[in-house]
């Protein structure tokens, strides 16, 4: 029952004009929001393999007790390196290429506001992960960890570059997910399709909305944090240097003000992930939409409120941490509220148990463990017990995994047809998701019990006598299996992409507009951009009220919507394709890769970024020309 | 979820038999013994098993839903009614368990704000007074007394009265350490610049291991220390021994070792009392064959292994601030048997 408005039709002239250039400077400049999201999936995806190559080595170590396979040197690199790696170039940049990708096509817009920004965005995280890895190979890679407490990481007990890499890698992965949250605000805020009022953004675009406002205040915490550490390292300030007056607990507050948000930047977006998939297989409709909305909201709000629950073995004061278990146990309501939402759904739906499906579920198993770990954690006194132990290890797998990774593959398997134009093996898919789920269990259940046990973090080896040594056995057999389950994946992706069965626009028969485009979608999204009048476009009678006319094919033109009620405003012209965001971010990466060995480079690293900016937005006279003619004069 | 379950009970089983066969410095936050350990435990069980039947009551209502509802391996109509017609049943139902959550929640707030109270007000009367200085990586103790001629040094090994209180006086001489020692209470952070402190009871004569939390750069792995509880009388045996100075070298061997100790290396880091060497940079050495491990726990305390680990204290411990020692064999044995008399 799609409406006709909303069946894909090719344009030629549009897909003309909002195609990438061709050739290899053509490659560099694309600036299409598909192709940059496409390239940020798939680099992120790397990153995460690269990471969880890194965790097998781990697991490898622990495996046995008094393992000698690798030593202290390396294995701290490990475990840095690993975390570093998923939380800053996998789970928060993961979730803002996905949403790079589907915003545009969920809200009914040809294009993603600043393009030129988003493309510079991804070149800066793609070489600020490079720097990393360089860094690592050459066996100078971080290792104080991926929180880098000070004093630890300062100049005094981390001589040498290992450390300023780590902060100056941050440093990118910040850069980069400010503006793409910039760039996801104002898409969401002024490119909806008419119609598509604020009641009925789809639940996905709401939670990216909400993700990037957490981004934009959490980041800058973390910014700060980094930045002082490189000027204690680099140009001797004593920000962190409790000799003279400085304060190691200091860079605490800091990094989880950004670090506890940070989590909840990881886990809202998989939140409605689930509820895309949710909805189509259950055939209906979410149950309890303002509920998901503020909950979602409530969530973010309270996020910023219980970074101290990282810190309770610190000597903070002790009434203080009592305020900071509430806040954390509070959290706990609005997901709960959204869990019972979805059970409402399920049991009122027609249920397609489809690998998507089998993915999104296994949250109920996995990130309900997680979660009622957390409460556990956000007690003050059985903190004391389980902080900085494997059963923190644990609860925060259950949360990332279970709360992240499980609901992302399931959207890769329920977006691929999308991308490609494809669907995704089904046999192969099941086989992935039992495996995946069987081997995380196995690999992170034992850890709850070896933490308790007294087996602390972020040890590269521990003695015989302990006893913790078939748990961590145990640990490392479920490591591999999870590790066969994430190869089956790319064996999928890798046949699926050329052998799949062809998906056509709607391969689920789903509610919401991207499925109105084609798969995979036209250069320009919509050969006529639809206007909507319900929650599910594509499943009300009428859902789709009409389309959008009278912008012009031959130029990259969207309509600009107000706020709150998607209003018809103004007609906007985005930028061309062009070549001065790479070469933009060559010059800062040369800046901020440069700083880490003088501070003379920020001086004269200006000097060097300034000309492909200038070119980057230097106007040109046909543009000009056409605003003039426009311009309305009061 | 069956599996998982079976999978648990069975971990749980083979941790009984484990823990049943051996007997060694007790380091299991499930196993407390002592008062503070004891709260945190029962607030565990508390939370283990309000946490379990939440976990349960989820799974039921999941699992009861994707069965009732009715499948097919096909994409149906979608059925959006539900955008224009308000589902009153299932608002009451989320409304009620959405209220049953916050309501468990309260309970499991207010529970661990009354443990935590508890732990604040352990009777201090008579306490014990222990500075323990984190260094990278190994544990500084000094036995601090109103009479400062009664002040002692030692490393790495705590002995306590039992049924005594302790306060722990933390601080760090580099980086952030944590202590933890499962079996007595929980973990506190040893932070340069501040002073932490950290009141426990040991309730059971016995061998406690502890081990730092935080990440603390090389070794941080190799950085245990054993809280010895000690009956009373033997305690303060244990005290008076430790305030007596080292006793002077009889034979003439010990007098060649305590000769080399002074000139080789280890008079820069270590100090003996009752001789010229007072370096505070590695643990004190005034009582070092009465301690059961060296080097932070990485290396039981005897001939061969003292030998070892002086000759070459990175083969074991890499990273370590102890340099290597080389010393010709009659020097090394005279050593050894000098410190062996440090008891």
């Amino acid at each position: 029952m799609t409406p006709a408005a909303a069946i894909p039709q090719s344009n030629p002239v549009l897909d003309r004009s909002w195609s990438d250039p061709p050739g290899i400077i053509g490659w560099l400049s694309a600036t299409n929001h598909k192709t940059v999201a496409m390239r940020f999936m798939l680099t992120t995806f790397g990153f995460f393999v690269a990471g969880g190559l890194l965790a097998l080595i781990i697991r490898l170590q622990l495996a046995r007790p008094d393992s000698k396979l690798v030593g202290p040197d390396f294995y701290n690199q490990l475990f840095t390196m690993h975390g570093t790696t998923m939380m800053f170039l996998f789970a928060v940049p993961v979730m803002q290429a996905v949403a790079i990708y589907l915003v545009p096509l969920m809200i009914g817009a040809r294009g993603i506001a600043f393009p030129r920004m988003n493309a510079f965005a991804y070149w800066i995280f793609l070489m600020g992960g490079l720097m990393l890895y360089t860094a690592f190979i050459l066996d100078i890679g971080p290792d104080a960890g991926w929180f880098s407490y000070p004093p630890l990481a300062g100049p005094e007990y981390s001589p040498g570059k290992r450390v300023d890499f780590w902060a100056q890698l941050i440093t990118f992965t910040e850069l980069s997910g400010l503006l793409e949250a910039v760039i996801l605000i104002t898409t969401i805020f002024k490119l909806r399709a008419p119609g598509m009022t604020l009641n009925r953004v789809p639940l996905y675009v709401w939670t990216m909305l909400v993700t990037s406002f957490m981004v934009i205040f959490a980041m800058p915490s973390v910014m700060l944090a980094s930045t002082a550490l490189i000027t204690d390292r680099l140009v001797g300030t004593h920000f962190y240097n409790p000799a003279e007056g400085g304060d190691v607990v200091l860079w605490q507050h800091l990094f989880w003000f950004f670090g506890h948000p940070e989590v909840y930047m990881i886990f809202i977006p998989p939140l409605c992930f689930m509820s895309s998939i949710i909805a189509t297989f259950s055939r209906r409709p979410i149950y309890g939409y303002p509920v998901m909305v503020l909950a979602i909201i409530a969530t973010a709000f309270l996020a910023f409120s219980l970074w101290v629950h990282h810190m309770f073995a610190t000597n903070v004061p002790e009434l203080g941490k009592s305020f900071f278990t509430a806040a954390s146990a509070m959290i706990a309501i609005p997901t709960a509220a959204q869990m019972f939402c979805w059970i409402a759904t399920l049991a009122t739906g027609k249920l397609n148990f489809r690998t998507p499906m089998l993915f999104a579920l296994s949250f109920f198993v996995i990130l309900l463990i997680g979660g009622l770990s957390g409460i556990m954690l956000a007690s003050v006194s059985l903190d004391l017990q389980v902080h900085d132990s494997f059963f923190v290890v644990a609860h925060l797998h259950y949360v990332l995994l279970g709360g992240a990774v499980f609901p992302l593959f399931g959207a890769f398997y329920y977006w691929f047809p999308k991308f490609t134009g494809r669907l995704m093996n089904e046999t192969l898919g099941r086989w992935n998701f039992w495996l995946m789920f069987a081997g995380f269990n196995i690999a992170f259940f034992p850890m709850h019990i070896a933490g308790l046990q007294g087996m602390p973090r972020r040890v590269y080896t521990y003695p015989a006598e302990m006893g913790w040594g078939m748990l961590n056995l145990i640990s490392s057999i479920g490591a591999a299996i999870l590790a066969i389950g994430i190869l089956l994946f790319i064996v999928n992706v890798l046949r699926s992409r050329r052998s799949g069965t062809p998906a056509g626009a709607d391969p689920w028969a789903a509610g919401t507009l991207e499925w109105a485009a084609a798969s995979p979608p036209a250069p320009g999204n919509f050969s006529i951009p639809p206007v909507v009048a319900s929650r599910y476009p594509l499943w009300s009678e009428g859902g789709v009220a009409g389309s959008v006319k009278g912008l012009v094919d031959h130029r990259r033109e969207v309509l600009v919507t107000s706020v709150l009620d998607a209003i018809p405003n103004h007609r906007a012209t985005l930028p061309e394709s062009s070549i001065w965001p790479f070469i933009s971010a060559l010059a800062v990466t040369v800046l901020f890769v440069a700083s880490i060995f003088t501070p003379w480079a920020v001086v004269w690293g200006a000097v060097l970024v300034t000309p492909p900016l200038v070119a980057w937005f230097w106007p040109k006279k046909a543009a000009t020309q056409r605003n003039l003619q426009r311009e309305v004069k009061p | 979820m069956k599996l998982r379950a079976t999978i648990a009970a069975a971990f749980l089983l083979g941790l009984c038999l484990c823990a049943d066969a051996q007997q060694l410095p007790a380091h299991n936050a499930l196993e407390p013994a002592g008062v503070q350990a004891a709260e945190i435990h029962q607030l565990w069980r508390l939370t283990l098993l309000i946490c379990s039947a939440v976990f349960a009551a989820v799974l039921a209502a999941f699992l009861y839903a994707i069965w009732r509802a009715p499948h097919s391996a096909q994409q149906a109509p979608a059925d959006v009614s539900s955008l224009a017609h308000p589902e009153p049943r299932l608002q009451r139902r989320i409304t009620l368990a959405v209220l049953a959550a916050a309501a468990l929640l309260l309970v499991l707030v207010l529970a661990d704000f009354l443990t935590a109270r508890r732990l604040a007000h352990l009777p201090l009367k008579d306490a014990v007074q222990i500075e323990v200085t984190g260094h990278m990586w190994w544990w500084g103790a000094r036995y601090l007394d109103d009479d400062p001629s009664k002040l002692f040094d030692t490393a790495n090994e705590v002995h306590v009265p039992v049924g005594r209180p302790v306060i722990l006086q933390l601080s760090s001489a580099d980086v952030i350490h944590s202590f933890w020692a499962p079996s007595l209470h929980g973990k506190k952070d040893l932070i340069p610049g501040r002073t932490a402190l950290l009141q426990f009871r040991v309730d059971k004569p016995g061998l406690y291991r502890g081990q730092c939390a935080e990440f603390c750069g090389f070794e941080h792995a190799l950085m245990a220390f054993t809280v010895i509880a000690d009956a009373p009388a033997q305690y303060e045996a244990w005290l008076a021994a430790q305030r007596a100075p080292a006793p002077a070298p009889v034979s003439a061997q010990q007098q060649h070792g305590q000769a080399v100790f002074m000139r080789s290396t280890c008079a820069m880091c270590h100090a003996i009392s009752g001789t010229d060497a007072g370096a505070r940079l590695g643990p004190d050495l005034t009582h070092l064959a009465s301690r059961s491990t060296l080097a932070s726990g990485a290396l039981p305390n005897n001939r061969q292994q003292l030998a070892a680990w002086i000759l070459d204290p990175q083969r074991f411990k890499k990273g370590a601030n102890m340099p290597a020692t080389p010393l010709s064999s009659a020097d090394l044995d005279a050593l050894l048997s000098y410190l062996e008399t440090l008891k």
